[in-house]
């Protein structure tokens, strides 16, 4: 489970509070799902049960959000541990896509147009993400994960692109 | 209304053995930039071909700048495609034997132009496109990357109003290819000139205002981008 990972990089820096460490999150992976509320505050306690953050400060007022978190010595090197183990490879938020296109095959409706679609969109998004990554200031890591995002994309397109000549051929030899 | 940079309708080219293009239209407005996509020997090369002029359809018509190829004599087209098309294709097609500055200036030379004029405007086109300082070098010396520079130099060296350019970033890793890419499409900003772009790179074709995709010498689809 990343996201506990994800905090103690965000409190790497230093004791900080939940709402700085969504925000962190945020600003680290731009053109990404933001990090929940909610999700932080439950992640946190965790990791201050498990002892690898603890509480730095505690708000007179008691709630959540007044209190800030700092990591533990075991909770730094469980975050280098984290970050020198490779992940295992697997798909990500493309599974709906590859979902939408096998259930319209079993459904026994043309996939094409979707394909077509899904393709003018992936293309629109790797455009997008140039532009912006052309327009910010040399914020190096911002762009790191916009490449990132458009690599995979362009992977996807591959597939895509495949699935439809497969689809179409298979329609032509049905003629 | 100013004129389509190129009209093609109903294009259709077929070789000795194999129907290449059957029946394509394609219109590409003023400073347009438009990828051809699609498998390939999908027709996107000869597609690219019929619309520069350097093969002539069996069937449909061609307008480029508002001129029916088919209309012009051999020599108002061959003036026509040297004043008005720009064409960069994968490998340097540049003159092996001429220096970078010799190839750049050769479309001016052939237009009559004087040549120490020629020499001047090819100098400040080497310079825009990065290899200013291999003016003097022939082809033969130079990187695949320097020798495509130089290529997109000598196609906008004219001022011409489209540009082709069939896999211009087909002999480059992807870094020197986004680049080359930045470059070619800088250059015809600069100039005000419509880009037709062959490519079967997606990272490239999304680069484009529009795709139009191929299939089998029929328009597949065709969307905007931007
Ligand atoms: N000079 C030629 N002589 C004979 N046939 C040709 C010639 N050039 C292309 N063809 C044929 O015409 C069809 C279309 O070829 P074309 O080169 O236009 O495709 P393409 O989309 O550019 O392919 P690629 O992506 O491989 O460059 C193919 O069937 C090809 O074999
Ligand atoms: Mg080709």
């Amino acid at each position: 489970m990343a996201t506990a990972e994800l905090v103690l990089g965000l409190l790497h820096r230093g004791p900080a509070h939940g709402y700085d460490v969504k925000r962190g999150h945020d600003a680290w992976f731009p053109d990404s799902r933001p990090l929940a509320f909610g999700q932080v505050y439950t992640t946190l306690s965790r990791l201050e049960r498990d002892g690898l953050v603890e509480v730095v400060e505690r708000g007179s007022e008691g709630g959540p959000e007044r209190t800030v978190y700092g990591l533990t010595d075991k909770g730094r090197a469980h975050l280098a541990d984290w970050l020198s183990e490779p992940i295992q490879p697997a798909l990500g938020a493309v599974d709906e896509m590859v979902r939408k296109v096998v259930a319209t095959i079993h459904t026994g409706e043309d996939a094409t147009a979707f394909l077509a679609r899904q393709r003018s969109s992936h293309l629109r998004r790797i455009r997008e993400l140039r532009a912006a990554s052309a327009d910010a200031d040399d914020d190096t890591p911002a762009r790191l994960v916009r490449d990132f995002v458009a690599v995979h994309l362009d992977a996807d397109l591959r597939w895509l692109d495949g699935a439809m000549d497969r689809i179409t051929e298979l329609k032509e030899t049905r003629r | 209304m100013t004129d389509l940079a190129l009209e093609l309708l109903r294009v259709e080219y077929a070789y000795r053995r194999d129907v290449a293009l059957r029946g394509v239209s394609l219109k590409v407005e003023p400073g347009e930039v438009v990828a051809i996509t699609g498998p390939s020997g999908c027709g996107k090369s000869t597609l690219l071909h019929c619309a520069a002029g350097i093969l002539r359809p069996q069937a449909g018509t061609v307008q480029l700048v508002g001129q029916n190829l088919a209309d012009l004599s051999e020599a108002n087209r061959t003036r026509l495609r040297r004043t008005q098309a720009g064409v960069v294709l994968q490998f340097g097609q540049l003159v092996p034997d001429l220096t970078l500055i010799d190839n750049v200036a050769l479309p001016l030379l052939l237009e009559g132009h004087d040549r120490q004029r020629a020499r001047r405007a090819a100098t400040e086109w080497l310079d825009r496109v990065g290899v200013g300082d291999d003016a003097s070098a022939v082809p033969g010396e130079l990187s695949g990357g320097q020798n495509q520079r130089a290529a997109v130099a000598r196609a906008l060296v004219t001022g011409p109003a489209i540009v082709f350019a069939d896999e211009p970033t087909g002999s480059l890793d992807s870094l020197a290819g986004e680049q080359m890419m930045e470059l070619l499409l800088a250059s015809v900003r600069t100039g005000g000139a419509a880009l037709v772009l062959v490519t079967h790179d997606n990272m490239i074709a999304a680069y484009a205002d529009r795709e139009v995709r191929l299939r089998d010498g029929v328009v597949q689809h065709e969307v905007a981008l931007s």
